[in-house]
């Protein structure tokens, strides 16, 4: 049986090539990334108000609420689901803390091979290294204000 | 209406990177630095806390939030010890989730395969 395409298939087939090849689609892309991001902030006000019932302190509870993001994100990096994703979503995955985790397990679990000092423990901050630097900086920066 | 705000406000705040990314070629990488210099900033002068009291996770769970985190940990040791306080608190505040995201990823190495790009 020789299965040949309808001129519907072909031309929906157009329509995906056209909808997948990256062209800025600046609008587009922020709608996405303005759902997805917000989807996972309201995963995370979720797991806050949970927290918050069962007695939390909202300083607690907000640690409850990152650690288990970053675990989340985690697991769906190793399975390669979160960088499928993250080409989807664009900012939306990248700016939420999954993100963060996101780059601190994608290149451990990629550089693997390279060995467990300088494969997985080095490579682990290649992107969350600059960003603890700079982040450390300007806490540093805003106490030295603080305390004068 | 906790969750439409959270949703709203975390929402807008990824389509500010979106944008950065797209109109600078930001990598992602320094999108996440230039956020979380942003919100320590914006925590140290004090304009971050009326966002995460008005959207909750909406402003704690991006990146952004993580800034605010530090700047809230160092002026809060600031407080309670006083000088020393400028050297800890940043990097106490913060140490959950880096501590998470090492552990969790280390494991993930151990157990996961690297996928084809």
């Amino acid at each position: 049986m020789i299965i040949t395409a309808t001129e519907k298939e072909k031309k929906d087939y157009g329509e995906l090539v056209k909808s997948v090849t990256p062209n800025s689609h600046i609008f587009k892309d922020c709608i996405k990334a303005f759902v997805s991001g917000g989807i996972i902030c309201i995963a995370g006000q979720f797991i806050t108000d949970i927290c918050k019932n069962n007695g939390l302190s909202e300083t607690d509870a907000g640690l409850v609420c990152s650690i288990i993001l970053i675990l989340a994100s985690v697991i769906l990096t190793g399975a390669g689901i979160y960088n499928k994703l993250g080409k989807f979503c664009g900012a939306g995955t990248i700016v939420p803390i999954t993100g963060f985790a996101n780059s601190v397990s994608s290149p451990a679990v990629e550089f693997k091979k390279e060995g467990l000092v300088f494969g997985i423990g080095a490579k682990m901050f290649a992107v969350a290294g600059p960003v603890i630097v700079y982040g450390t900086l300007s806490s540093f920066i805003v106490g030295l204000i603080y305390y004068f | 209406m906790d969750y439409f705000k959270a949703f709203i406000v975390g929402g807008l705040i990824c389509v500010i990177g979106q944008i950065l990314i797209d109109k600078t070629k930001l990598t992602s990488g320094r999108i996440l630095v230039a956020f979380v210099c942003v919100g320590c900033i914006l925590g140290g002068i004090g304009l971050y806390k009326p966002l995460v009291d008005f959207a909750g996770a909406g402003a704690t769970v991006p990146i952004t939030g993580f800034g605010y985190n530090l700047a809230k940990g160092v002026m809060s040791e600031v407080d309670n010890a006083g000088f020393l306080g400028i050297f800890t608190g940043g990097l106490k505040s913060a140490a959950g989730g880096i501590s998470a995201a090492v552990v969790f990823s280390f494991l993930a190495a151990l157990i996961f395969e690297p996928k084809g790009k």
